[in-house]
């Protein structure tokens, strides 16, 4: 490991700080009751607010309880499976097809339509010679921003659920999507696209461009709206490639900066919604144990992953090649991975993108060694909640922070209280459903697939890391990542199968979420005493990483030694 | 019932903006901002496009820097990019990397005296994860600067300045790893003395 590498992983992290701080402020600001966009200089936001609202017929004022807002959630979001699902079938006979895309058969169209809804992005295609431009641009890429903006706005509910002292109402569905994509999502993708544009991202509707090579060849070079998607892509968790290899093309990634611009997008907007949960309510030394928390799980995947890829795979360890960091060379692992990152730039975003619900990779998780994709694969399994999903990540989180301080009351002998709200049986199943439904959908899916010849179908590596493939697509199918060890192949056994992790997995417990917020809503706020368990200080950051470690962690070990234990202990 | 076309609406309206209007704009921005970058980053010697600076396109023969292994189809196929996703102890990984390896000693040995596998950098001969990386490391890349200068009766200074010309380092010094692009140090090549035979 070089000095080098591990202080672009320190910037990073202070970067990431220093920019999600600020943004978590204004989001709290965004999403506070009343108007947001007024004012001299903002009243004409506010007027095209307010004419969305008077355009989709709904009176903003009005409040939902949890029950009316996770239908609105539903009714809106069903009829874009319908939506993205037309589009890909018919791409062929629409405009902005300019390398004449054929329609998508139907199995890899639901998968994908239900992967972007979904805030997965799980690919079982590769754009640049699947997609039109249109299908791209005004399928998958509204689900970028959609997906992420519902996320937040139900996060903001579930907030609100904890923050409020009265009333039984979380806020209103449409204000909250609205201003999620256009006051938080929409300048941040804007300026992220610039960004990506200077460093060398293509945007352009000319089809494919032909060279005719150096040496007399001819090569097809896919390009197209490019930088616009990859922007949101990021920003919002989703990571669907506009590219089969996603960011490790060097068209959607150029250059150690914008890896470095996308590598920030990714964390930045989960990272800045523990600051906005801290002032929403009231509590922010509590947000910083929460992200302090997130922050010793993502640095101890870096720490893992790391140290196993710079010391190289079994086959490139044996090959006698030099594998030594320095002289010209980051060395290690360089299987599936680019030159212009290394190993650690490589390293830090694959611990990122699965810490987050993102999924783009820059490099390739199947030629990982066992260590380094065992990382990404926990990752998943804790639920991405370590920052995790827009929005998802941390209602994801708040089931495991109602345990944790559950767990700490039965230790002290008192009705536990999360901020101030006792948490009593309601409270906890619903935490329970919510951090412990998916998880063990993922096991049982996998297993199915493992055991059936339908399943097997799709396994691409022999041995164990075959079976590790099919553990990892399910496991990033039901958690909403889309990253993949990408050798899973697909067929319409695996594409259904995959459609109701995705489904199950983004809904359970996004009604869970929004349930639990609609439970604590209606308790009174209980005096701080003396014997009140503290959630603010370093006992509570310790219990909360050990209760995530117990749960999902305790879950994903059997499987792990089928896995990536077998096979690093294998030559 | 209200909820649903409330929906509807809300769906179109989206889409239209998301869809149409902020890649339309960002578009219009990026033609007039950064054409180049906008248009693939395209390389044109004599007004033909002869490939693009983010894309490997493949060398062969001894006159050439050669890129890395590609699992593309066919190889640097910059319209369909892949990993080759070969697990870290897949016996098919090791047959290509070992086939690899006699490829490249067969090639450099004659004009690297004693070397042996230990001097083969190992992103010689491992796939790159897009399949069409731009770059090679700079150790692999002085691999085959004395094959290049010998084939090509260049000093073997003159041809360490090309590499260096064509070494894109790390972003403001700092982010990533530094690479040579080999498409850039093959033109440059060409366009030097004893260049094209």
């Amino acid at each position: 490991m070089s000095g080098q590498g591990i202080t672009q992983i320190v910037v990073y992290a202070v970067v990431l700080i220093a920019l999600s701080y600020p943004l978590g402020i204004y989001m709290a600001r965004v999403f506070a009751d009343g108007r947001f966009a007024a004012g001299r200089w903002f009243g004409w936001l506010g007027s095209i607010e307010n004419g969305f609202y008077r355009a989709i017929g709904v009176d903003p004022k009005k409040e939902q309880d949890w029950k009316s807002y996770a239908t609105t959630v539903l009714v809106f979001t069903i009829p874009f499976l319908a939506l993205l699902y037309a589009i890909q079938r018919v791409q062929a006979h629409l405009f902005l097809n300019p390398d004449h895309m054929k329609g998508v058969p139907a199995h890899l169209s639901l998968n994908t339509a239900a992967s972007f809804i979904t805030n997965t992005n799980w690919q079982y295609y590769g754009g640049e010679y699947t997609m039109s431009y249109l299908t791209q641009m005004a399928g998958l890429a509204v689900q970028n921003f959609v997906s992420a903006a519902v996320g937040i706005a139900v996060l903001v509910a579930i907030v609100r659920g904890i923050a409020r002292r009265s009333g039984g109402t979380l806020g209103n569905f449409w204000v909250d999507l609205y201003r999620s994509l256009v006051y938080v999502l929409l300048p941040l993708a804007v300026v992220v696209s610039a960004l990506l544009m200077w460093q060398g991202v293509p945007q352009t509707f000319a089809g494919h461009a032909t060279a005719h090579t150096v040496q007399g060849a001819t090569q097809t070079i896919a390009r197209g709206p490019v930088a616009s998607q990859i922007a949101i892509k990021q920003l919002g968790t989703n990571g669907g490639g506009f590219y089969n290899s996603n960011s490790a093309v060097p068209f959607e990634n150029p250059t150690g900066l914008s890896n470095f611009i996308e590598m920030l997008a990714i964390l930045l907007i989960p990272a800045a919604e523990v600051f906005m949960f801290g002032r929403m309510v009231f509590a922010r030394r509590h947000a910083w144990a929460i992200f302090a928390a997130m922050f010793v799980v993502f640095a101890l995947g870096v720490a893992i992953n790391l140290p196993a890829e710079q010391h190289g795979s079994q086959v490139l360890r044996a090959s006698g090649v030099n594998l030594t960091q320095g002289h010209g060379q980051s060395g290690g692992n360089m299987s599936d991975k680019e030159v212009r990152f290394g190993l650690a730039a490589t390293a830090n975003w694959a611990v990122a993108t699965s810490d987050a619900s993102n999924g783009s990779v820059n490099g390739g998780f199947d030629a990982m060694t066992p260590a380094g994709g065992a990382v990404p694969l926990v990752n998943l399994f804790l639920g991405e909640v370590i920052f995790g999903g827009v929005g998802s990540g941390l209602y994801g989180m708040f089931f495991y922070i109602v345990m944790a301080v559950f767990i700490a009351g039965l230790m002290v002998g008192r009705t536990p209280e999360w901020l101030g709200k006792k948490i009593e049986a309601r409270e906890i199943k619903y935490a329970a459903i919510g951090a412990l439904f998916v998880p063990t959908m993922v096991l049982v899916l996998a297993a199915i697939s493992i055991s059936t010849k339908l399943g097997l179908a799709s396994v691409f590596n022999p041995g164990a890391h075959g079976f590790t493939e099919t553990l990892y697509a399910y496991d990033s199918q039901g958690n909403n990542n889309g990253s993949a060890f990408a050798g899973f192949g697909l067929t319409n056994f695996s594409a259904y199968l995959g459609t109701i992790a995705m489904l199950l997995g983004r809904f359970v417990p996004l009604i869970a979420g929004l349930a639990l917020g609609g439970a604590l809503v209606k308790k009174k706020v209980a005096p701080v005493s003396a014997g009140t368990f503290r959630t603010d200080g370093p006992t509570f950051v310790v219990l909360l990483v050990g209760v995530i470690a117990l749960t999902a962690g305790l879950m994903i070990f059997p499987a792990l030694t089928l896995g990536p234990i077998v096979e690093g202990l294998m030559h | 019932m209200r909820r649903v076309v409330s929906s509807i609406i809300a769906i179109v309206l989206i889409t239209g903006f998301f869809g149409f209007v902020y890649p339309l704009v960002m578009t219009g921005f990026a033609q007039v901002a950064f054409k180049s970058q906008a248009d693939g980053s395209l390389i044109k010697v004599n007004g033909k496009i002869v490939g693009s600076r983010l894309a490997a396109q493949g060398f062969t023969g001894p006159r050439y820097f050669h890129e890395r292994p590609s699992a593309t189809s066919p190889a640097y196929n910059a319209g369909a990019t892949t990993f080759a996703n070969l697990g870290p102890t897949n016996p098919q990984l090791a047959k290509n990397v070992q086939a690899q390896v006699a490829a490249i000693l067969k090639l450099e040995r004659p004009y690297n005296p004693g070397l042996t596998v230990h001097g083969i950098p190992v992103d010689a001969v491992t796939t790159s994860g897009s399949g069409i990386d731009p770059d090679i490391s700079p150790a692999y890349a002085a691999l085959q600067s004395r094959r290049i200068a010998a084939v090509r009766h260049l000093p073997l200074a003159t041809v360490q300045k090309l590499i260096s010309e064509s070494t894109t380092g790390r972003s403001w010094g700092f982010f990533g790893e530094p690479g040579v692009n080999v498409l850039d140090l093959n033109l440059a090549l060409d366009r030097t003395a004893g260049g094209t035979a």
